[in-house]
């Protein structure tokens, strides 16, 4: 499929050390009392990037988000917004707009007043405000809509009119805190790519907050991982996917199968680690920054396990074990296996159902081989 | 049809007002009904039955006896005649005396529930922001007030202003001559809005405790300075608390007797003084009941038409 000119993600600024971010985060911290809310925290995002900061729920994402828009002061460390230091810039001064998680549409004014809001404080003449806004509506298909309030409207309409306000203004850097965090699931799977298309159309720089991690990967030109107040991990969502650096960002992330191993054999060109959990060897096809003896992680996602009946063959006599399918779970488009490990340990395992109905699929209590390539997984020391 | 309805219905537990509600049901009576009852007579009894005697004083003439007005029925061989006398009202109209009195109590419970606002709005807002351990300390203060009567707490308003009284002898100390505030207008609104304060702090409170931050933050964000999201946010939306407070205010300074007689002067006419003065200065029970009856249709239907408009206009944009 040919992919769709996107704006950041094309030309990849985070790759080039010599381009110039947009905004700047350096060693910024927040306290609240004794707790570290954010703690040295240093982010570069670039001009037009759709940036996730994904997190759990007292990560810090929304503490870093509402230091952005200038609602926290940040008890140490700089933000710089376009070459300009925001540290000690009031949130009505700065280029910023945010979209909150409750919308907070005003309640006493209809969609066309709270969208010509920001516009009305800029003083721009009653003609223009009026065009703007009605482009705006457009934009957000709620052309019909100027004159209701935000209780007549749905859930999704109001979602619809929060974008459309903190877009009136035209900032520089849109915020938004869980923007699809209040509507069900197919209306948030819809408005997904509909706010990655609007943001592709205006070129803005967007940051996301989300503690849903499709959302973030389905959004996002690269994903700021948060953990405890700290950036566990920045990256694209493929490499936060495939290659998570820590064993917090690979659990995060989509499912995973965690065992611990002892490393026997520490080459340059190959890694061999002996796993108890999983009856087997592994054999991983890349150095590692390791020793032998060395107790790590290695982490695999389920969909790059293959399943057989019959043995298969086994390269270096590493990656393939054995045991006994206990659960399996149907979800149509593929199917997830618990598979029992002889050590006790369960593997989660995902096939594809690319056959219709397929009546020779694997089944309950049946033996079958496990195998995985060199690269498939990820070790991980920390 | 399906089993089920053959089957015996399983055993309920007994619920203790199963006896009392089965007796109600027997009468008529549900106990939904009931509870809507028990206000509804009080009501009745205590409210609308004094008010048509009230009323139907009004309509008589005083004359020298017990009861000190002329009765509405009389009983002459059998014909029962109804006697309603109009020129109560009619005087409340041509005596110069009844208009300036009403013109003087709306104007003097317009200010002084002007002046409550003020003062009240900024206390509300900020208890309100005030942080979650604070607030109730700082509600409770408020209140604190009511735990002594009123009437004390008015004249010891006179402690305060009158001409050797603490304000007077602390301008003393200065050598400031001593003001004369006793007896004036000024000592009636200071009375009023003194005794009043809690009622508009309170419905202002309860609304503006409920004010979204997000709302203010919004603002903030699409450009508002503060004073501007005063203006387009916070007031507008606490509309609702301040016209509750101002009635809570100007509904009873408006009949208010005692601030104006304890701390007023004799230039300060206020109608619940007239009234006193008809009731028990010239026992003209009849005119009395009348300029009450008047002073409710005059403030109180006014301020029900106005309210009934405003929920109009809210179900009206509620419906589009």
């Amino acid at each position: 499929m040919a992919k769709k000119p996107q704006l950041a993600i094309d030309t990849r600024p985070w790759r080039d050390p010599a381009a110039k971010p947009f905004v700047r985060i350096r060693n910024v911290t927040k306290k609240f009392g004794d707790v570290y809310a954010v703690s040295d925290v240093s982010l570069d995002i670039f001009k037009s990037e759709l940036f996730c900061l994904l997190g759990g729920s007292g990560s810090g994402k929304s503490t870093l988000l509402r230091m952005l828009a200038g609602f926290e002061q940040p008890t140490s460390g700089t933000i710089e917004i376009d070459g300009q230091d925001m540290t000690e810039v009031a949130p009505y001064n700065r280029p910023v707009n945010m979209m909150f998680q409750s919308y907070a549409l005003f309640p006493h004014m209809n969609v066309e007043q709270n969208i010509a809001y920001g516009l009305k404080r800029d003083q721009l003449p009653a003609g223009e405000i009026h065009d703007r806004v009605a482009e705006l509506l457009s934009l957000v298909k709620l052309q019909d809509y100027g004159k209701r309030r935000p209780h007549q409207l749905s859930g999704g309409q109001r979602q619809r009119v929060a974008l459309a306000r903190a877009l009136a203004k035209r900032p520089k850097l849109l915020l938004l805190d869980e923007p699809l965090g209040a509507l069900d699931k197919k209306l948030r799977e819809e408005t997904q790519f509909e706010l990655v298309k609007i943001q592709e159309t205006l070129g803005v720089t967007f940051i996301v907050v989300t503690h849903d991690q499709e959302e973030a990967m389905s959004l996002a030109t690269r994903i700021g991982v948060m953990n405890y107040g700290e950036i566990a991990m920045i990256g694209e969502p493929t490499d936060i996917y495939e290659f998570p650096n820590s064993k917090f960002v690979a659990g995060f992330i989509g499912s995973v199968n965690m065992v611990e191993g002892v490393v026997t054999e520490d080459e340059p060109g190959h890694v061999r680690i002996r796993s108890a959990e999983l009856g087997c060897d592994i054999y991983v096809g890349h150095g590692v920054d390791c020793a032998p003896d060395q107790i790590l992680w290695w982490a695999i996602r389920p969909e790059k396990i293959a399943l057989s009946r019959d043995k298969p063959e086994s390269t270096e006599g590493a990656n393939v074990t054995q045991g006994i399918v206990e659960e399996i779970g149907y979800l149509g488009d593929m199917s997830v296996y618990q598979v029992r490990l002889e050590s006790g340990k369960h593997l989660r395992v995902t096939q594809t159902n690319t056959i219709r109905g397929n009546p020779d699929a694997i089944t309950w209590d049946e033996q079958v081989y496990l195998q995985w390539g060199d690269n498939a997984g990820s070790v991980l020391t920390v | 049809m399906s089993s089920f309805d053959t089957e015996a219905p399983a055993p309920r537990r007994r619920r203790p007002w199963t006896v009392v509600e089965r007796g109600l049901t027997a009468i008529g009576l549900s106990g939904k009904a009931l509870v809507i009852a028990a206000p509804a007579i009080w009501l009745t009894v205590f409210f609308l039955v004094p008010l048509a005697v009230v009323f139907g004083i009004s309509l008589t003439v005083k004359q020298f006896g017990r009861p000190p007005y002329t009765p509405l029925l009389t009983n002459e061989e059998g014909t029962v005649q109804l006697t309603l006398h109009l020129n109560n009202y009619i005087r409340l109209f041509t005596d110069g005396l009844y208009i300036s009195a009403y013109l003087s109590s709306i104007r003097i419970a317009l200010i002084s529930t002007i002046i409550a606002l003020c003062i009240g709005y900024p206390m509300a807002y900020a208890i309100a922001r005030a942080p979650d351990q604070w607030r109730n300390i700082l509600l409770m203060l408020v209140i604190l007030p009511f735990w002594t009567s009123f009437l004390l707490r008015v004249y010891a308003l006179t402690g305060f202003m009158r001409g050797n009284g603490v304000i007077n002898q602390f301008l003393g100390l200065f050598g400031i001559e001593p003001l004369v505030m006793m007896q004036t207008d000024f000592a009636v609104y200071v009375g009023i809005v003194y005794s009043y304060l809690p009622f508009m702090i309170l419905p202002l409170y309860t609304n503006l405790v409920k004010l979204d931050g997000a709302l203010l933050e919004a603002s903030a964000d699409l450009g508002a300075r503060p004073l501007r999201t005063f203006l387009s946010i916070t007031l507008p939306l606490s509309m609702p608390g301040i016209i509750a407070g101002s009635m809570l205010v100007f509904i009873p300074a408006i009949g208010e007797f005692v601030i104006p007689s304890l701390l007023g002067g004799p230039s300060t006419l206020m109608i619940g003084r007239v009234l006193w003065d008809e009731f028990f200065a010239n026992t003209n029970w009849p005119r009395a009941s009348a300029v009450a009856v008047a002073m409710l249709v005059v403030v109180v239907i006014p301020i029900m038409l106005l309210q009934r408009a405003q929920d109009a206009v809210q179900d009206r944009e509620r419906a589009k």
